[in-house]
């Protein structure tokens, strides 16, 4: 029996040996070659795609079997009818990146993001934790982004991208 | 990785038949046990996924939680219940490693994991009583400073990276066991060993035995309780040290607290002599001060760790009194 698993929206059989990471299969079996193999090792989120919408995975530290008949989404799923999604283009207003290898991590890990400040999910950095509304500061947006890391220090265009991002859909 | 078969188990029943069986492996999300897989220092033939078998996070009539094995731990920062009554316990989840990895990660793969320690790793290049029993132990005489400071043996000086098992041994939390044998409940201080001369055995599971649950047992004082995490940089890092505790102030009386340490041992490192020391005393930094030296009097630095004695001392002084200022604002109001 073939297990199949949706990703950008297309039904995919998995691969038979359960070895397969979640990454590799992305990369190696459906060429979604925009999700990145970074450490290889759950250290550096360069691989960070979404399951079933908008919550943010590791998928270097996944079997891709554990996600049988679950939706993934990469970068590549992100553009709606030929137009970027609002976060890439504030990546490219804001030059959120220098070489670009942790771009598609870091715009997938954003996207969880917001949708974890929405449900109330409390971080390190948030102060009272009997509150379910958090803003999204400078410190929160610095804290839940940290799983996301830029060899190329491009930190301070990936926080303005995001934080404009984040204010334009949250008015 | 060594070739392995996938099973998704449906029920516990099905999960602990195969789980019984040589050489087989419960799988959670995976965020430990992928790599070890990857690194062959696990080489199981059989994976039991079961993940899904109970996510559910419960309050019980009696005031405590029952948190499902499988709850990820992102879902036990975020449950009202528990980070307004056990807040100690989101603010250590919350503490440890990214977003992305909390999404993943369940609460027994979290209670099981492996130390970090980078000679256990290092399976071609170092020697590592945990990983090769008898081989002997690269990081006693190398650089250890993240390595324990208690409980360590002469065969292993490694140390347990769960910040949320700090809050659940502070807690007294009790850990659901279920295998073809029957159910048991351990406390979660109970589960994990020291190294002693056996390291490769990190807690006192049965081969087999499946975590169910966790329960966190009713505590009113856990409502006023925090998690002080210390580490090289201030986010996705594994903890120096690390404090969770909870004091219940009688006027200026200490009626009740709990106090547990993380970075320090090979185990969740609950502070029962620092504990002893205050119970019925004041509230005073001098006692605060009294019961850190009691239980770092047994403290044994290596040669790149010693740092971790104060810095615990006074993380643990530092966090009492904060909260103890906390609750004596609040009777006062």
């Amino acid at each position: 029996m073939t297990q199949t698993i949706y990703v950008n929206g297309s039904e995919e059989h998995l691969p038979d040996d359960p070895r397969v990471s979640l990454l590799d299969f992305l990369r190696e079996h459906l060429q979604l070659a925009g999700v990145k193999k970074g450490c290889n090792q759950g250290a550096c989120g360069a691989c960070t795609v979404l399951v079933d919408g908008d919550q943010r995975i590791l998928s270097c530290m996944a079997l891709a079997i554990q996600y049988e008949g679950r939706a993934i989404t990469s970068i590549e799923g992100l553009a709606k009818n030929g137009s970027l999604d609002p976060l890439q283009q504030a990546f490219i207003d804001h030059d959120g990146f220098q070489c670009g290898y942790c771009t598609p991590g870091q715009i997938c890990s954003s996207i969880g993001m917001s949708a974890e400040l929405r449900r109330g999910v409390p971080s390190h950095v948030t102060d009272d934790l009997s509150t379910e509304i958090i803003a999204l500061s400078h410190d929160e947006l610095r804290e839940r982004m940290s799983g996301n890391l830029c060899r190329c220090g491009a930190y301070n265009g990936i926080v303005a991208a995001i934080a404009e991002s984040h204010a334009k859909a949250n008015p | 990785m060594t070739p392995f078969s996938y099973t998704r188990a449906t029920n516990v029943g099905e999960a602990i038949r195969l789980g019984a069986r040589p050489q087989t492996k419960y799988l959670g999300g995976g965020t430990n046990l992928v790599d070890l897989l990857r690194e062959t220092l696990e080489r199981p033939t059989a994976l039991i996924d079961v993940s899904g078998l109970s996510n559910t996070i419960e309050e019980l009539s009696d005031g405590g939680i029952l948190i499902g094995a499988g709850a990820k731990n992102t879902a036990i920062a975020e449950h009202w219940a528990i980070r307004t009554r056990y807040p100690m316990l989101t603010r250590a989840i919350t503490a440890g490693a990214s977003a992305q990895i909390r999404n993943m990660a369940t609460a027994a793969g979290n209670i099981l994991q492996r130390t970090r320690c980078t000679y256990f790793y290092d399976n071609a290049g170092s020697r590592c009583n945990k990983r090769s029993p008898g081989q002997g132990c690269d990081a006693i005489d190398g650089f250890n400073r993240n390595h324990a400071v208690l409980g360590a043996s002469s065969s292993c000086v490694a140390t347990h990276p769960s910040d949320m098992c700090v809050a659940l041994a502070a807690l007294g939390a009790m850990v659901h066991l279920q295998s073809e044998h029957g159910t048991r409940v351990l406390e979660l201080t109970d589960l994990h060993r020291l190294p002693e001369d056996n390291p490769g055995v990190d807690t006192r599971l049965t081969h087999g035995e499946l975590i169910t649950a966790i329960e966190l047992p009713a505590l009113p004082m856990a409502a006023r309780s925090t998690y002080r995490k210390v580490r090289d940089r201030s986010s996705y890092a594994f903890a120096l040290i690390s404090v969770a505790a909870a004091i219940e102030l009688e006027g200026e009386i200490i009626k009740d607290v709990r106090i547990a340490l993380g970075g320090v041992a090979h185990k969740p490192w609950r502070a029962w002599r620092a504990e002893e020391v205050l119970k019925g005393n004041a509230a005073s930094a001098e006692n605060f001060r009294a019961a850190a030296e009691a239980e770092l009097a047994e403290a044994r630095p290596l040669r790149d760790n010693g740092f971790k004695i104060d810095l615990a001392k006074r993380a643990i002084v530092a966090v009492l009194s904060a909260l103890a200022r906390e609750e004596s604002m609040e009777t006062r109001t």
